[in-house]
């Protein structure tokens, strides 16, 4: 490659200052010494100039990630001065309308490192709205994944993964929210303490266990806490690193594009294009996280006041992250309890429990359902675009529904009171658009994907509508379709097809159910669909737009010419005097690449002033 | 490059199988990569020299954040109650680290895309699947540790292993038994979560208090259309130490009281009332939140967690919301000094449904 001459030419020409090793002597002396005991070097060989693709929505993950890093930070920071125990204590600290209050030492300590500590508070509101982005960052990020078909194969493994930090990081956010034992918190552990006392057969021991007796007990803080800050938190790193060594072994996915196949990576190397990219992006992450928390409140626990089971504040809302299962409790309708066989089967909770299992169960295995019904063994490092999947867009677009309106189900009290509706209409409503919602998103997605890939060929195949009106001789206007370039035309169109799989009798003579139900299955996903354009289709069309451009513009010239000889000019010059208002650009797509100006013309801008003149 | 490609490729004999992906015979060639544009600071060493020195700037803007921020840390301490000290201390330091860690981050971004090259390179994927010699001879490794072993072969040793393995998890499992008390003779339910669940710490007798002074209520003191937050007087005797949380979590109840006329026989225990004061358990019948909205005119109760409401006049039963039953009754009655007092403890477990329940 053309890098490795230059490295090459550059090495021979300076032979002469190869004493001086790079970056010089002592860093040349450590590099030796590490090298000499760890094979450092076969490392930075393999990933110092390891190339990554260029995309926006490429950057959701680090959103998580460095989100992480300042949960991290900041939770580490936290633990120096937060008792995990409920030992009752009486708050003397320096926030006075709390003083004498009768609390726990968790909050007792929480409370003193909020106000006690300069900058304290601070880094505790770090700690949460890290959490928050930190979840977030997930979320879309996993969305990017599922929308590009990018947990396709080798990925599928890697998205079960990432599924599992999404789930790991939510059980965090739970236990660390839980941890101050504010009112807040202890009322959301008493919906959790009644949400597992409602599981059949094991609810009431596992409450009584994880309690440490009855609730509340004064044993669940530290108990958290072992989870929050140990166990969670080890498993999250662990898997946190498999999650990014496979993505550096699967290389990551990338966008069709010019020279973009599904056999190589076209980007920037790592060093030192991703190294100051990455890093630059862990203090922007970090920097508008700190940004929030000194601008914007968090969790105010100290209006809220030690835990007791007595009061409880209206119109309160989880962190948003755990809103969706809170939600899922609320859209059940009254009176979902039986007792069968003299035991109490509390469908209430079963049935909101076994729907999201089932929801999160579905997530997690979509990669192999797909391949499944695909056949497809292939690798895939092609991102595909969320139209040229249009069924597999058309799903989540209803998983992203019912999603939203379970989380949208946590505030229905707060619908209800800010928008002056009925609490019993809000429910009710939220209740038919958990069901007709993914319903009508999931054909509604599926006719736009579609549209808009018929929209694609189009374009490919007739050029794109310039905004030039033109009149021909006839009197007839027409609009001039002015043919998209290579590369353009290339993301259009380069993307493959799946037929629906045609089931044929076995050795045996028959058809086994799964097959049956595996081709119900494909030609759900695939029977509508675009056929795939082929090499000589688009070259007659490309052709065709060139033909009928020339011919335009012949005819226009023609048109020009008789309307000069009908006013008495014929030797007028056909193209308009530009006063400027001609020299504003057709209306084309702004991802077009604009053609280099000749060497030694001005550049535009320039031009346009001369033009003025 | 090319041929290490052709030469990892050679070793290769797996194709792996489209399954219903339609092979194009004549598809659409992929274009090579568009000509590099140079960007305005290849063009202009003005430009070039402004970009530098923006990046530089900004990492000195961020040097001046983290000054600042140690400087807030001085300027700003926390005075004993004073609320406004403490948002100058979160805001200024947090600006000053926010600025610090924000101008470096744009910094580093900008000296990546306006200074550093921007022309692509391209790296080329191989398959992931190890090549064929890879494979044999990792299956090798496995087909010889397996001969040397005898783990295919000697079954009893295999068997006998596993049972080992799987057993040796489950001591550590029963240890977890600890999380929770057990029973001893001074205190046999102290192990039985479904016996600590079926009673509260209301008795025959007890008074109703206020929550949470533990004043004690007479039955003329509550004044029609009134609810009362209550607690068993001698709740309010009980320390922290000695489970008041957990006894609260149980005993806490609503005192309502409503016209005679509006507590119909058919739907209402009237014995467990007096005088149209009702008293109920203000622990949610779904997951356990404090049913502690009371709205007078319709005499509902609602609970602010998952809106169950409760209709007082009808027994508590369930009229909306998730939860199932109606909220436990708790039978009152008054004293000869007019308190009001329990009959008895509940006649149901209160709180959210468990499976030993009924």
């Amino acid at each position: 490659m053309s890098t490795a001459t230059i490295t090459e030419e550059r090495e021979s020409t300076t032979v002469e200052e190869r004493e001086k090793p790079l970056g010089g002597r002592f860093v040349g002396w450590a590099a030796n010494y590490i090298d000499e005991r760890t094979s450092l070097s076969g490392f930075v060989k393999e990933l110092g100039r390891k190339i990554f693709p260029d995309h926006w929505s490429f950057m959701l993950g680090e959103i998580a990630l460095w989100s992480f890093v300042a949960v991290l930070l900041s939770g580490t920071f936290l633990t120096f001065f937060f008792q995990a125990s409920m030992v009752p204590t009486h708050y003397t600290g320096s926030f006075a309308p709390m003083r004498g209050v009768e609390m726990s030492a968790a909050l007792d300590s929480t409370l003193r490192l909020s106000f006690d500590i300069r900058g304290g508070l601070l880094v505790r509101q770090i700690h949460h709205w890290a959490a928050l982005t930190f979840v977030a960052g997930i979320g879309v990020h996993m969305l990017r994944v599922f929308f590009t078909g990018a947990f396709r194969k080798p990925r599928e493994l890697n998205w079960v993964i990432g599924f599992i930090l999404f789930i790991l990081a939510m059980a965090e956010g739970f236990t660390g929210y839980s941890l101050p034992d504010d009112l807040l918190s202890g009322n959301g552990l008493r919906i959790i303490d009644g949400l597992i006392k409602g599981l059949p057969v094991i609810g009431t021991w596992t409450s009584f266990l994880f309690f440490g007796g009855e609730f509340p007990g004064d044993q669940i803080v530290g108990r958290l806490y072992t989870l929050h800050i140990l166990l969670l938190p080890a498993i999250l790193v662990a898997l946190l690193l498999l999650h990014l060594m496979l993505m550096v072994i699967n290389k990551h996915t990338q966008f069709a594009g010019p020279a973009r196949t599904n056999d190589n990576v076209v980007g920037f190397p790592m060093l030192p294009v991703y190294a100051s990219k990455m890093g630059g992006f862990f203090f922007i992450t970090f920097g508008v996280i700190v940004l929030i928390a000194s601008l914007f409140t968090i969790n105010p626990i100290w209006n809220y006041g030690p835990y007791d089971p007595s009061p409880v504040s209206a119109g309160t809302q989880p962190d948003w992250y755990i809103g969706f299962a809170d939600g899922a409790l609320r859209l059940v309708p009254p009176h979902w309890e039986i007792v069968f066989l003299d035991r109490t089967w509390s469908f209430n909770i079963i049935v909101p429990v076994l729907v999201l299992g089932l929801f999160i169960v579905l997530v997690l295995i979509y990669p192999f359902i797909e391949a499944w019904i695909t056949g497809d063994k292939r690798e895939h490092h092609i991102a595909q675009r969320p139209r040229n999947a249009a069924t597999r867009t058309a799903i989540g677009v209803a998983g992203v529904i019912f999603y939203a309106v379970l989380w949208a189900a946590a505030s229905s009290d707060l619908i209800a009171t800010h928008f002056w509706l009925t609490m019993e209409g809000v429910i009710h409503s939220l209740q038919a658009l958990l069901i007709l919602g993914p319903i009508v998103g999931y054909f509604v997605t599926k006719r736009i994907c579609l549209a808009l890939q018929k929209k694609d060929r189009e374009i490919a195949l007739h050029g794109y509508e310039s905004g030039r009106i033109v009149r021909l001789p006839g009197g007839e206007y027409i609009e001039v379709h002015q043919p998209v370039d290579e590369y353009e035309r290339w993301k259009l169109v380069g993307h493959e097809t799946i037929e629906p799989l045609v089931v044929r009798p076995n050795a045996k003579g028959r058809i086994p159910w799964h097959q049956n139900l595996r081709a119900a299955l494909s030609r759900w996903f695939f029977e509508d669909r675009l056929a795939p354009l082929t090499n000589t289709e688009l070259e007659a069309a490309v052709a065709h737009q060139q033909h009928s451009l020339e011919h335009i513009a012949h005819e226009e010239e023609e048109e020009i010419r008789g309307a000069h000889a009908r006013a008495g000019f014929p030797d007028a010059p056909l193209e308009p005097i530009d006063d400027g208002s001609h020299s504003e650009t057709a209306v084309k797509p702004t991802h077009l690449i604009a053609p280099e100006p000749e060497p030694g013309s001005k550049p535009e801008k320039n031009r346009e002033k001369d033009s003025d003149r | 490059m090319a041929h290490e490609v052709e030469a990892h490729e050679g070793d290769r004999s797996y194709v792996p199988s489209p399954g219903l992906a339609v092979a194009v015979q004549d598809p659409v060639k992929v274009p090579g990569l568009p000509p590099h544009r140079e960007r305005m600071t290849d063009k202009d060493p003005k430009k070039m020299n402004g970009a530098v020195r923006a990046v530089y700037t900004l990492f000195y803007l961020s040097l001046a954040g983290s000054i600042w921020a140690i400087a807030a840390y001085m300027l700003f301490p926390i005075e004993d109650g004073q609320i406004a000290s403490i948002r100058a201390n979160n805001l200024y330091i947090g600006l000053g680290i926010a600025l610090a860690l924000l101008a470096l981050g744009v910094g580093a971004i900008h000296w990546s895309k306006a200074i550093m090259s921007d022309k692509e390179h391209i790296e080329y994927r191989h398959p992931t699947r190890g090549r064929d010699s890879t494979r044999a001879a990792a299956v090798q490794a496995f087909a010889d540790a397996n001969e040397e072993s005898g783990f295919g072969r000697r079954t009893m040793i295999r068997g006998s292993l596993f049972a080992a393995l799987v057993a040796s998890i489950v001591p550590g499992i029963v240890l977890f038994r600890g999380l929770a008390p057990q029973s001893t003779p001074a205190n046999p339910e102290a192990g039985d979560p479904v016996a600590l669940l079926n009673h509260t710490m209301w008795k025959k007798g007890m008074r109703l208090a206020h929550d949470p002074s533990g004043e004690p209520i007479k039955a003329s003191d509550v004044t029609l259309g009134s609810a009362v937050h209550v607690i068993p007087e001698e709740l309010a005797k009980l320390s922290h130490e000695e489970g008041y949380l957990d006894e609260k979590a149980k005993a806490i109840v609503l005192l309502m009281r409503l016209r005679p006329e509006q507590l119909p026989a058919e739907t209402n225990n009237l014995d467990w009332a007096y005088n149209g004061i009702v008293a109920y358990s203000k622990v949610c019948t779904h997951v356990g939140c404090p049913v502690a909205l009371y709205e007078q005119q319709t005499h509902h109760l609602l609970c602010p967690c998952h809106q169950s409401q409760f209709d007082v006049a009808n027994g508590a039963a369930v009229i909306f919301g998730p939860a199932a039953r109606p909220l436990p009754q708790l039978p009152i009655t008054v004293d000869d000094e007019g308190y009001l007092i329990a009959q008895d403890d509940f006649n149901e477990p209160v709180g959210p449904s468990f499976w030993e329940r009924h």
